[in-house]
């Protein structure tokens, strides 16, 4: 990960200090830690450029020289035009006509597949809509069954046309088949394409001229780097979309391709993509993204992300093995392993603002675990299973294996016993699946 | 002026600039401003620095390549235009890691091997069953037994996905149902490429985000799997990487290389305008070779990485 930019201005700041005013040059040099943190989030570097002179010019008009704290009056400063460049507008889709046409576009792999399933999945659920989906992609291998596959799970239909190679058609041809069937909107999925190919770049644009769609949606990949303006202002000169559909926001993507894309088109951005499931769908936080720009810290995702790491499915298994008692030295390790993989204690207290400066010089003891572990790896499998066969010379030879002594290993057995204990108790109220939501375990 | 200079320069002079400036003369605006001067000045850096940013190159693998040239500039002193090109050249080409096999250039697998197992890691969407498409392809094509095996059983349609790539280049896919074990999969694949002989078996994998704990370990099972019919496999884990990627690149080749020690990487979808060029930092970090580009959606847009023709097209010629 990147050093964030409150720390990167903490640094530029402390040089300040010493000095006790603060000059043009002063500001330029936290310009420039602004600047790159910019760049290191994948703003654009034209965008980047243009949104650091804006700030410098904000920054001197409210005065920052006298600032008890100019750092974090810059961070606020920034993060302020960040928000105001992303917002704004009302963000909202158009669902106006009978049927309203929605049309998808963007690059190989950028996720409108999916996307398409979860805005059905969305419009259907919460406001009441019919949809039909359309498999618009001929080209890629197997792309009209993975609509269809993704129809089945939300319960939507999909208009395709075995062996068609026509979308222009299939477009049209499907839209009549709403109206005969009452399917108040349509959702047309198309093949992916690349902004310089100009055959298919017309393939769309024919597209938009025999359906005209009530909304374009425009999806991209929030890992994109530089490369994001080019495709997006291509993009919007020759379907001159409504709104901009961020994916794959679950990663840890600064994301910065979200501000180069709104600077340099001025269209909304409208949803975001948080997984490959079809519930994974959220309406866009422009506050939310100008944190993560900057890496500043951001409450709000670190929720998310525990949550994310929680499966459900898994905790249930869980429970039920704890409930009949037959939570073993196994389960326990694969607790352990998972908080450990997690790695990123240190990463994820750091997303807590104010945390990232205390955290760094604290030595997060990433052996915590390795003496219970190497008592376990000990154990025969038989014995993680079934902890009651643990005689006192099993135990012996578990000490000698694991290069503790007999005592440390009663303790862990003990301590196992007594979380079993404890455990079946606490299943019993199903409280298990809360108490159980803080230990990260992942999924898609 | 960037990461360099100062900001003293007036706004609307660097606009003009920038609407004046073309790819192509980055390089003769390069040789123009250095010919005859021992140090490269804040101009040139300039230039360069923008070249290598949009080309998603990245702040700190730029500021190591300008290091890199100033450091050269300092000793060798009046350097002239053709010069100035090549040592540009040299320094960027040397950060990106040699491939060790090199031999990648004929789509050759190591004798030693066989079967020769590829497991075919990376993010969602970036390329990686499209990839396999056409390995297969290329390695059919020299002769090679190829068997595929449909590792990603969680994304939808993605196992008739490949088995349409198996059939269009006519190799064996070894599947299961969606949803089934993807270590269980790959046994199968392996044992199928053993009992009948293949040279190179090529597990795809489904595509997952990096910060998934739980998803990574699956590609360490599915890996630890394969030992118990192939001791050595995987003998080859390709990371795939979308050429449009920016500094996420690293985070991704970082924590896919903690999973399941990644040893080659693919960079696709080149024939974009994106330049890709995060991969030269993400070899020079991780020593890992990049050992092909995607070109294009069609089996035959495969092509072996060719460090300085990469390098060459980062200025546009
Ligand atoms: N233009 C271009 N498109 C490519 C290239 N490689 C792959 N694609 C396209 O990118 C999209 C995604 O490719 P896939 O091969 O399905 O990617 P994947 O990594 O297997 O995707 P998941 O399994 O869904 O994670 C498809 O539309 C491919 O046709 C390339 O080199 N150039
Ligand atoms: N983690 C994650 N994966 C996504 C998201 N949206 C799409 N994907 C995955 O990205 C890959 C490409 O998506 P797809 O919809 O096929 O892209 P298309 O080629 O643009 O239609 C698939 O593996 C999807 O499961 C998202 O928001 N988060
Ligand atoms: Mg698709
Ligand atoms: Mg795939």
């Amino acid at each position: 990960m990147f050093e964030n930019l409150s720390e990167r201005l903490e640094r530029s700041f402390k040089i300040l200090k010493g000095q006790g005013t603060i000059t043009e040059i002063n500001v330029a040099e936290t310009l420039k830690d602004i600047r790159r943190a910019l760049l290191d989030a994948d703003v654009n570097f034209k965008t980047a450029k243009t949104f650091t002179e804006t700030v410098k010019d904000e920054a001197l008009g409210q005065n920052v020289l006298t600032a008890v704290k100019p750092q974090q009056m810059m961070v606020k400063i920034v993060h302020d035009e960040l928000t105001k460049l992303m917002g704004g507008s009302s963000t909202d889709i158009n669902l106006d006509g009978k049927p309203a046409v929605i049309l998808i576009a963007g690059l190989q792999g950028s996720g409108k597949t999916t996307f398409t399933g979860k805005l059905a999945n969305l419009l259907k659920s919460k406001r009441s809509k019919n949809p039909l989906l359309v498999a618009g992609d001929v080209y890629r291998p197997a792309a009209i069954n993975q609509l269809q596959v993704l129809g089945e799970q939300i319960g939507v239909p999909v208009y395709t046309e075995e062996g068609s190679k026509d979308p222009v058609k299939i477009a049209k041809d499907a839209i009549k088949q709403a109206k005969q069937n009452g399917n108040d909107l349509v959702i047309v999925d198309t093949a992916g394409r690349l902004a310089v190919d100009e055959e298919m770049m017309k393939e769309i644009t024919a597209i938009k001229n025999a359906v005209k769609p009530h909304e374009i949606l425009f999806v991209v990949d929030s890992m994109t780097g530089q490369d994001a303006v080019n495709t997006a202002k291509e993009f919007n000169d020759r379907l001159d979309f409504d709104g901009v559909v961020l994916t794959k926001l679950d990663g840890d993507t600064r994301g910065g391709a979200a501000l180069s894309i709104r600077s340099v088109v001025n269209k909304p951005i409208k949803f975001v993509g948080t997984g490959e499931k079809m519930d994974a769908l959220d309406v866009f936080h422009p506050n939310r993204m100008a944190d993560r720009i900057l890496g500043m810290g951001d409450i709000v995702s670190l929720v998310e992300r525990a949550q994310e790491q929680f499966d459900a499915e898994e905790a249930q298994k869980l429970q039920k093995k704890i409930a009949k008692n037959q939570f073993s030295f196994n389960d326990f390790l694969s607790q352990i392993q998972q908080i450990k993989k997690m790695g990123s204690l240190k990463d994820l207290a750091g997303m807590i603002p104010g945390m990232g400066k205390a955290i760094k010089d604290m030595d997060f003891d990433d052996d915590a675990f390795k003496e219970v572990e190497a008592i376990i790896y000990s154990m025969t499998p038989d014995e993680r299973e079934n902890p009651a066969i643990l005689n006192g010379s099993r135990r012996k030879r578990i000490a000698a294996g694991s290069g503790s002594s007999i005592q440390e290993v009663n303790r862990l057995i003990k301590q196992f016993e007594d979380t079993r204990k404890v455990m079946k108790m606490m299943g019993k109220g199903k409280n298990l699946s809360k108490m159980m939501a803080n230990l990260p375990m992942g999924g898609r | 002026m960037g990461l360099f200079g100062s900001f003293s320069r007036d706004k609307k002079e660097r606009l003009d600039q920038g609407l004046s400036k073309t790819k192509e003369s980055v390089l003769k605006k390069l040789t123009r401003v250095v010919v005859g001067k021992s140090k490269v000045d804040d101009d040139v850096l300039d230039e360069l620095e923008e070249v290598l940013i949009t080309s998603d190159v990245g702040v700190d693998t730029t500021l190591k390549i300008i290091e890199r040239i100033e450091k050269r500039v300092a000793k060798d002193k009046f350097i002239n235009a053709s010069e100035l090109d090549k040592i540009l050249k040299e320094e960027i080409t040397a950060l990106l890691a040699e491939n060790a096999l090199n031999s990648s250039a004929d789509f050759e697998i190591p004798q030693q091997s066989k079967p020769y197992v590829i497991m075919v890691v990376g993010v969602n969407g970036v390329g990686k069953t499209t990839t396999i498409g056409k390995l297969a392809h290329k390695f059919k094509s020299s002769g090679k037994k190829v068997v595929l095996g449909a590792g990603d059983t969680f994304r939808a349609a993605a196992i008739d996905q490949l088995e349409i790539w198996a059939q269009r280049v006519d190799v064996p896919l070894i599947k299961q149902k969606m949803g089934s074990d993807p270590a269980s999969v790959a046994y199968d694949a392996l044992s199928s490429a053993k009992a009948t002989d293949a040279d190179v078996v090529i597990i795809d994998t489904a595509g997952r985000l990096h910060n998934k704990i739980n998803l990574m370990n699956e590609l360490t099972k599915i890996k630890n799997v394969m030992q118990k019919v192939v001791p050595d496999a995987p003998h080859e884990i390709l990371l795939v990487l979308d050429g449009s990627t920016g500094q996420n690149a690293f985070e991704q080749a970082k924590q896919f290389t903690l999973a399941t020690e990644v040893n080659a990487l693919a960079i696709t979808k080149l024939d974009g305008t994106a330049k890709g060029g995060v991969v030269i930092g993400v070899s020079d970090q991780f020593k890992v070779p990049v050992k092909y580009i995607g070109i294009g959606e069609g089996m035959d847009d495969l092509q072996p990485f060719n460090r300085e023709a990469f390098v060459d097209s980062l200025f546009g010629n």
